[in-house]
């Protein structure tokens, strides 16, 4: 019989492990990365903002990932690009955040389980929101995924098809900002991108179609939540962190092996 | 005159406040090629968009066929190397109606046949092109834009493509809209020229419009050689060996600036 407490955090690590996986591939082919520290950094306000109105946790940070977002599309680029904006978004979401939590009154947090993540502190309520939330991000994904891959091609070329680039952009950032607001217990606010794209980076080596390079990932995502968390016991270590060294040990893994067999390809061409 | 497949009608843009089309006037036809010349900046691509409805005009309409189908070709694919997409993959991703294979008169019109099991970031340019336009004629469409598509190859490739855009026309019976900078070689392949430069300079059949004032002053006087130029290496094979010397090119090119 398996310990209820380990499965309990097994499921938190893998489920968001495993949804991370594919998100990063979009992440990547559409060169998001910055984006996604943006709404990680996001999430660390959202903290903030949950104990301050005394909202559950996710509802907090979701509201201000996507609150940010919203800034960010309507922000006028004229001046700054799309870097910059990030970049002043990110760092001032974070430091808002930490300030924030400290102006609180009577209340006490201890930040570094939101910075790095705090798996122990992870309840059942908690793995059945983090489930609910990466269900329906993965639901939104493959809804748009089609959608997706041809507005991540080319957004001319998406327009001539009748598909609208930017009305995929927001979904898809909407279900990323759900991912984000489900992750921050399990791996933190600092790390959330590194579980978004070490692991497409480990499937890339292998994969000949966008289909095949999002399974492999996912497995891998998955995997490295399983590793991390059984390294993370085994050696009295932080489990966010351990995850993600993990995934990189995965992706070192890989790029050997691949080295090692030069031909062959998963997914159907 | 059959409905256009695209009109615009006294069409305003503005970007950020700047004027950058003023009061154009356009339709296409099914059938037709139709090429936009203009110098950098002139906004051809900005049309382009505002046709394909991928802008917002400012004033003025843009009204499309019922249920019209556009193939677009890009400029460019800016294929994240980490994207893994095979061509056939890629052209099966154009297909709309319906999941068949890709027809064989397709692949065997656009010559793509040897690189179907390639990844399309491993493609040369004149390899993607053609990719491209398979792509863009998948799912038969009524009309082909096509935005400065053959930049980047050289001029037996760009005269190879514009010839095969022409047998495409004479298949498919689509409509064709280009837009190119190249006046070497586009003019004589179309139907109609129309020449932008912030609005319409002047527009009609290419030597029409090559002997155009408004156009002249634009480019200069040199398109004359340049079409001469363009039936001289349609008199040729496309696929011959030698390569044209070098000084051919830039003598038109200091003709045409």
């Amino acid at each position: 019989m398996i310990d209820p407490f380990f499965l309990r955090v097994a499921l938190a690590a893998v489920g968001v492990a495993f949804a991370a996986g594919p998100f990063g591939c979009f992440v990547i082919w559409r060169r998001m990365v910055y984006f996604g520290d943006t709404l990680s950094h996001a999430a660390l306000l959202g903290v903030a903002f949950a104990l301050a109105l005394e909202l559950p946790l996710f509802l907090g940070v979701l509201l201000c990932a996507l609150a940010i977002t919203a800034i960010i599309f309507l922000a006028d680029g004229r001046l700054l690009n799309m870097d910059a904006l990030l970049g002043i978004a990110a760092h001032s979401a974070l430091a808002l955040g930490l300030v924030a939590v400290s102006l609180l009154q009577g209340v006490r947090v201890d930040m570094m389980g939101y910075l790095i993540g705090d798996i122990l502190a992870v309840s059942w309520q908690d793995v059945i929101a983090i489930w609910v939330g990466v269900a329906l991000a993965l639901l939104l994904l493959t809804w748009r995924w089609r959608r997706l891959l041809v507005a991540t091609l080319d957004r001319e070329m998406a327009r001539a098809h009748g598909v609208d680039p930017w009305r995929e952009s927001v979904i898809f950032m909407v279900a990323l900002a759900i991912l984000v607001a489900v992750s921050i217990k399990v791996v933190g606010a600092l790390l959330i991108t590194a579980l978004l794209i070490i692991p497409p980076a480990a499937a890339r080596l292998w994969a000949a179609s966008p289909e095949a390079m999002v399974r492999l990932t996912a497995l891998i995502g998955a995997l490295s939540g399983l590793l991390g968390l059984l390294g993370s016991f085994a050696y009295d270590t932080p489990t966010g962190p351990s995850i993600v060294v993990a995934a990189l040990a995965l992706l070192i893994l890989s790029s050997l092996v691949r080295r090692l067999t030069p031909s062959g390809r998963i997914g159907r061409r | 005159m059959s409905e256009p497949l695209i009109q615009t009608n006294a069409l305003d843009l503005e970007v950020g406040g700047k004027v950058i089309l003023s009061h154009v006037d356009f339709a296409i036809h099914r059938g037709e090629i139709v090429t936009i010349v203009g110098p950098n900046g002139s906004g051809k691509s900005s049309f382009l968009k505002c046709l394909i409805g991928a802008m917002a005009q400012k004033r003025g309409t843009v009204t499309r066929a019922k249920g019209l189908r556009i193939g677009y070709v890009p400029q460019k694919l800016h294929l994240d190397r980490a994207f893994p997409m095979s061509v056939r993959r890629f052209l099966k991703l154009g297909q709309y109606r319906g999941n068949a294979a890709i027809p064989d008169d397709l692949i065997a019109r656009t010559g793509v046949s040897g690189l179907l099991d390639q990844q399309v970031s491993d493609l040369s340019g004149g390899q993607l092109q053609r990719v491209l336009l398979a792509h863009a004629l998948i799912d038969k469409p009524d009309l082909l834009i096509l935005d400065e598509a053959a930049q980047g190859l050289d001029q037996p490739a760009v005269a190879g493509f514009y010839h095969l855009i022409e047998e495409v026309r004479a298949d498919y019976g689509c409509a064709v809209l280009l837009v190119s900078h190249d006046l070497h070689v586009v003019m004589s392949a179309s139907d109609r020229v129309v020449c932008l430069n912030g609005h319409i300079c002047c527009e009609g059949t290419p030597t029409i419009v090559s002997e155009a004032p408004e156009y002249r002053q634009l480019f200069g006087y040199g398109t004359e050689g340049a079409l001469a130029l363009y039936r001289h290496t349609h008199d040729h094979a496309h696929d011959h060996d030698h390569t044209h010397p070098p000084h051919g090119r830039s003598d038109d090119k200091a003709q045409s600036a």
